[in-house]
This record gives C-alpha cells, sequence and structure tokens, in this order.
C-alpha cells in the first residue's frame, strides 16, 4: 500500500472559453507523501491554481476534468489508511472531504471574511457545517489554534475581520484550516499581497505547525524563495504540465529542465552578483493556442525538430544521475543541462 | 553632476475621516542626473506618494521640491511645462494604464503629436516605429495595429516606457513596474530600462517593495529605505545590502527569504520586538520605529524623532544608535 496522502493520476482539466478550450492542467501525475511539503511553482496562468482547485473540486462551471484520478488515503490509528476516490465524491461526502480532509486557504481569501461575523462565529460556522464539536470544546481548540499560529488568542477570538491586519487575517485562516485536523492542506500563494515583514511570520509559523502537527502541505506559489525555505520536494510547472519534480536541493542546486534554470537564474537574490541573472527569451505561452511538442520549446535554447514534434513526458531520471531516485524531468535533453545554462548565458 | 531633483524637507498628508495622516514626513532628497535610486518600503510607508510628489502629480503640504535647481511651485508656465515633460512616470499595472479602445500607434503617436514633436503621418510613424524599437518590441510593424489585449504584460510595460520616451524625458519614476509582469522576463525588462538609462542619460527613481530587485537595478546607484512616511537610511545600493546600518533595514534583510534552500535555512533572523505595524493614524512618538526595534535604547527613542545623519561611507542613516559623530 502506497504511503502518499494524495495521489493525483493523468489530471486533465480543460476552461471552455469564447475562443477555444483553455488547457489549463494537462495530464499532471504526482504525489504527496504523509508529512511533507510539496511547493507547486509557476508563473502566473500556469495552471497552479487550477490543480488546487481540481483536487477539492471547485473548480468553476466552466471548467471539466476531463481525465485523471486523485486519490486521497485517509490514515487511521493503527496506520492502516482508506482510500477515497475524490474526484467521485458527492453531497455529504464531498463535504465531509473537504476540510476534514483536506483544507484548502485561497489566494487573497483574507480579504473574504464575512465583515459582520466575529472570528469566534467564523470558527463556530465552520465546526457547525461539518457537525463537529461546539461551545467550550470548540473555544478551546480555537483559541488553541490561534495560539499555534502565534495570535493574541483572547483578543483575536472576540475580533472582527477589519481588526485584524491582512498578516493576522492570513493566520486566523490558516488557524481556522486546521480546526477539524486534516491531513491534508493546500495553500494558494499563501504570502503573497503581503509584507516582508508579515510574509516572514507566516512562513514561520508555517513551520512552528509542520513540526508541532501531522500534516501534508501542498503549497501554489510563483515565488522561488518561498518554495527553497518551506518545501521538502518542489514541482515546476510550466503551461499546465509538470516539467520537473523533485527534492528542494535537486531543484535549486542542480535542476535538468531548462524551464526550471531559467526561472532560477531569473530571480534576483540579495547575496547574488549582478552577472548572473538572465531573462528567459519571450513569453508564457496562450493556453488556448498551445505550441506543437514541448510547450516551452518556442522558448528554449536548446530546442531542436524533435522538441517541436513530440512533447515530452515526465520521466524518472534520479537513478541515471548518480543518485538515489525521486527526480523527474519532462525534456527530450534533460542530459544537456550544463548546456543551457551556458546557453542563457549564465557560468555552469 | 547637478542635481535634476532636489526635495528640501517634503511632507505630505491626507484627510482621512476628519483625522490627518501624514503618508511622508520630512523627507529631503537629492538625485543627480543619470543616476537611479531605488525607494524601497513596506505598503503605506509613502514611497509611492513620494514617486507622485516628484512627477507633479500631488503638491506637498510642506517643504519644496526643485528641478534643476528651481522650486517648482514658483515655475512659470512654460517652465512648468518643461519640468512635467521632463519627469515621466511608468505605472505599476499596465493592464489598466494603457488605454484599451486605442492601437499602440495612437497610444505612442498621440503625445507626439500634441506636444509638437513630430509633424505629419509620416514623421509620426516613423518615430513610433523607432521607440517600440528603444523598447525591443521588434518588429516594430507586427505591434503598430494592436491593442492592449493582445499582448502580454511585460510587452504592454514595454508599450507602457515607449509612451514615456516620446517626450524625450530626463527622469523617469517606475513605480513597481515590473511587480506584476512575469518572474521569467522581469529581468530582460530592466535590462531594457537600464540600457535607456544609459544610452539617454535619465536619472531613474525606481519604487519597488523587493530589495534584492532593487540591489540588481541600482547595482552603481543608491537604495533608500522608507519606514511610516520617513527616509530612515539612504547608501550606495550594495553597500545597503552588505552592511545595513539602520535595525530596520538589518530586519528587512534578515527576513528576506531567498531562492536558495541552503542560504535561506540558514540565515540569521533578526527577531522584532512587536509584529503589529502602527497606523498611520497613531504614530509612535519619538523614532517611529522604536515599538518594534530590536535594539531600542529606551527615552532617547521614545521621545526624540532621529534625523537623517550623513555617515562617512557616503551613507546616510535616521537611528540614534548609529548616532551622530561618526562623521
Amino acid at each position: 500500500m502506497s504511503d502518499s496522502t494524495l495521489s493525483v493520476r493523468n489530471l486533465t482539466i480543460e476552461y471552455t472559453a469564447k475562443r477555444g478550450n483553455v488547457q489549463a492542467i494537462r495530464n499532471v501525475s504526482f504525489d504527496v507523501q504523509r508529512g511533507e511539503a510539496l511547493a507547486l511553482i509557476g508563473e502566473s496562468g500556469s495552471g497552479k491554481t487550477t490543480l488546487g482547485l481540481g483536487i477539492v473540486q471547485l473548480l468553476p462551471t466552466a471548467a471539466q476534468i476531463r481525465n485523471g484520478q486523485v486519490t486521497y488515503r485517509r490514515f487511521g490509528k493503527n496506520g492502516q489508511a482508506a482510500e477515497v476516490d475524490a474526484l467521485g465524491l458527492t453531497g455529504n461526502a464531498l463535504r465531509q472531504f473537504r476540510w476534514r480532509d483536506c483544507a484548502m486557504v485561497f489566494q487573497g481569501a483574507q480579504n473574504a471574511f464575512n465583515p459582520v461575523l466575529r472570528i469566534a462565529d467564523h470558527f463556530a460556522d465552520t465546526a457547525k457545517a461539518h457537525g463537529a464539536m461546539s461551545g467550550k470544546t470548540l473555544e478551546e481548540r480555537g483559541k488553541h489554534l490561534l495560539t499555534q499560529v502565534r495570535l493574541d488568542a483572547e483578543r483575536v477570538w472576540r475580533a472582527y475581520p477589519h481588526e485584524l491586519s491582512g498578516g493576522m487575517r492570513q493566520r486566523v485562516l490558516i488557524a481556522l484550516a486546521l480546526l477539524l485536523e486534516p491531513q491534508l492542506i493546500i495553500l494558494d500563494e499563501p504570502t503573497t499581497a503581503l509584507d516582508i515583514l508579515t510574509q516572514r511570520n507566516i512562513m514561520d509559523v508555517l513551520k512552528d505547525l509542520r513540526s508541532q502537527l501531522d500534516f501534508s502541505l501542498v503549497f501554489i506559489s510563483h515565488d522561488l524563495s518561498l518554495a527553497a525555505e518551506l518545501a521538502d520536494r518542489v514541482a515546476t510547472v510550466y503551461a499546465g504540465k509538470i516539467v520537473e519534480l523533485a527534492s528542494v536541493q535537486i531543484i535549486f542546486k542542480a535542476p535538468v529542465h531548462p524551464y526550471t534554470i531559467g526561472l532560477i537564474n531569473a530571480v534576483p537574490t540579495l547575496a547574488g552578483d549582478k552577472g548572473d541573472l538572465t531573462s528567459i527569451p519571450g513569453s508564457p505561452p496562450d493556453l488556448i493556442d498551445l505550441p506543437s511538442g514541448c510547450k516551452f520549446h518556442p522558448r528554449c535554447p536548446l530546442a531542436d525538430e524533435k522538441c517541436k514534434r513530440e512533447e515530452p513526458e515526465l520521466v524518472e531520471v534520479g537513478e541515471q544521475r548518480g543518485g538515489k531516485g525521486g527526480h523527474q524531468v519532462a525534456c527530450w535533453h534533460w542530459q544537456n543541462a550544463r548546456q543551457t545554462q551556458k546557453a542563457f548565458g549564465v557560468k555552469a | 553632476m547637478s542635481e535634476i531633483i532636489q526635495l528640501k524637507n517634503v511632507s505630505r498628508t491626507f484627510e482621512v475621516k476628519r483625522q490627518i495622516i501624514k503618508a511622508v514626513d520630512d523627507v529631503s532628497l537629492g538625485i543627480q542626473e543619470g543616476e537611479v535610486v531605488c525607494l524601497v518600503g513596506e505598503s503605506g510607508c509613502g514611497k509611492t506618494t513620494t514617486g507622485k510628489m516628484i512627477a507633479g502629480m500631488l503638491s506637498p503640504s510642506s517643504g519644496s521640491i526643485y528641478f534643476r535647481g528651481k522650486d517648482i511651485s514658483t515655475l512659470s508656465k512654460d517652465e512648468f511645462k518643461q519640468y512635467r515633460l521632463g519627469v515621466q512616470m511608468i505605472h505599476q499595472d499596465p493592464y489598466a494604464s494603457l488605454n484599451p479602445a486605442q492601437t499602440i500607434y495612437d497610444i505612442i503617436a498621440t503625445p507626439l503629436q500634441h506636444h509638437g514633436f513630430t509633424r505629419g503621418e509620416a514623421q509620426t510613424r516613423a518615430r513610433v516605429r523607432e521607440l517600440l524599437q528603444t523598447v525591443d518590441l521588434t518588429p516594430p510593424d507586427d505591434f503598430l495595429e494592436k491593442y492592449p489585449h493582445q499582448l502580454s504584460g511585460g510587452q504592454r510595460q514595454r508599450v507602457s516606457i515607449a509612451r514615456a520616451l516620446t517626450v524625450n524625458p530626463s527622469f523617469i519614476i517606475a513605480d513597481e513596474a515590473v511587480s506584476m509582469v512575469d518572474v521569467s522576463i522581469r529581468i530582460s525588462l530592466l535590462n531594457t530600462l537600464t540600457r535607456l538609462k544609459d544610452q539617454m542619460g535619465l536619472a531613474v527613481l525606481f519604487i519597488t517593495h523587493d530589495l534584492a530587485l532593487a540591489k540588481y537595478f541600482a547595482w552603481e546607484g543608491r537604495i533608500g529605505v522608507m519606514y511610516l512616511g520617513r527616509m530612515v537610511e539612504i547608501s550606495p545600493a550594495r553597500q545597503l545590502v552588505e552592511r545595513p546600518q539602520h535595525p530596520y533595514t538589518q530586519v528587512l534583510l534578515s527576513a528576506i527569504p531567498e531562492a536558495d534552500p541552503d542560504a535561506t535555512r540558514r540565515k540569521t533572523r533578526i527577531e522584532l520586538r512587536s509584529m503589529d505595524v502602527p497606523s498611520l493614524l497613531r504614530l509612535p512618538s519619538g523614532c517611529a520605529f522604536h515599538p518594534r526595534c530590536p535594539v531600542f535604547l529606551g527615552q532617547k527613542c521614545e521621545t526624540i524623532v532621529p534625523r537623517l545623519i550623513p555617515q562617512k561611507d557616503g551613507g546616510a542613516v535616521a537611528c540614534h544608535l548609529v548616532g551622530e559623530e561618526k562623521i
């Protein structure tokens, strides 16, 4: 039996639009292990958010899941897992899956609190909708969680959302997501639109929680440094597809997909030298009218005829690189990665 | 080199619900011809308000702004026009700052014709094509008849830059100009700006919240750090990032995660005494940073507002701890 909390297989999601179908997620497969933090990194419009919404079945009506399975494993006290087909759930079962098994914190949700309800009422609403605790038990649990996210529980419990800053509201949301002890939490851009010091605080809170509680984390972000800070494994997403998936060390220190290499070289760091940076030429593709073959080929310095014709699938390359398994890449020319660094104009 | 823009004790207040808030408080800053200055700080620190005052879009509540040595509030009509043309702004959101009903040609041709930089259709068209080439939108004929919605974010921002260049400015204010552009193409946009600056001798004020980006862009220039309306430190870019003097700058730098798993997890963090950002409506007395400052000294910090003191190493710091006697 697999030890992963979540297994996504061949997931394909499309949006119907006037100009044609938006291929937001194309044949994506990955696992999230128990207790691990997986970062999905990509630029805007690469399909990261759609992937998150697909897992909890909260896609807008214009979206259809064309293909694929999402399997969630509910681990019991004895270590035995019950498999749940997350895409097949309906009605009450779906409602219980969301939040009890898998909670999601949406992008910008710190601005989506009900302004006339106190924080305590938000906790009570959630608990009631899921038939969970109430009264004193709820208050104790709620305040305990607020303390865990480094908030002044007594004050925040009675507060209205407008009395809290953006960073505090984001922490309340994280506490709220943990209310029903889910095994999986999906965070969509958890630190975007927050100031540096607030971001730092959220990151520290998430690190704390992970060391104290047992849950898996999937976070979606365009911010590479957030992944470097928090993730165990990182998946780079380009044009609706995972193009490279490996441990955080490999992704940042020895990536082999030209897009991952290009992306890392495009982000300035505080310690970095000016000459180390280069942009990826061109711009991200139109998801309605995707290029043929490998979707990155129009921007890739290694592209040849094969890249224009055939799209590479994600394959395991870890052992071939002389390491353990667990490094997957979708590129015909991954072995020439160092050459890519030179082609982007960067010292290898 | 002479100063193209100089701010002397500039403050700006706004009235919000019958309460006065100080968005910018006693900022003095001189920017040389051809110089790059980055303003960094968290939201609400007054960096955009400062930029807008320099661009002439807001007037200061007190203090004066000088353009090439002349107070802008005393300029004649002609001189004022020269100043407004000389200082151009590039806005943050390229989706909102271009008219969706105009083609790229119209967007760039309108200021050219209005201000009499070109005469006649042929000359205008030639100049528009030239400008598009300058901002790396090539071949220009592919873009002339397009509408903004047909371009990517990065391309739109290039159109904004070309539009700012139509009136031959000598000073560009870029307010978070790359924050809405895809990560993979930010650097090329910044490189275009740097090239234009070098070729045309432009001075640039680059407003951003990203210190790593500021260091990259202002490599030869300076970075100014603002906190709650005041300039707390301004120094040559690399010096500021490598040897920050003000406790707030130090805290900021220690809080930024790095895109390198080893470096970022090993970084020493400086803890703040309080996570709460004070409201601009109730600014703390003395140094506005004192309730959060990790090296708070006591009474002096609570009562006396530290002045921005020039240091031996070319920077300037507003902190009692850094002291006055160093120079």
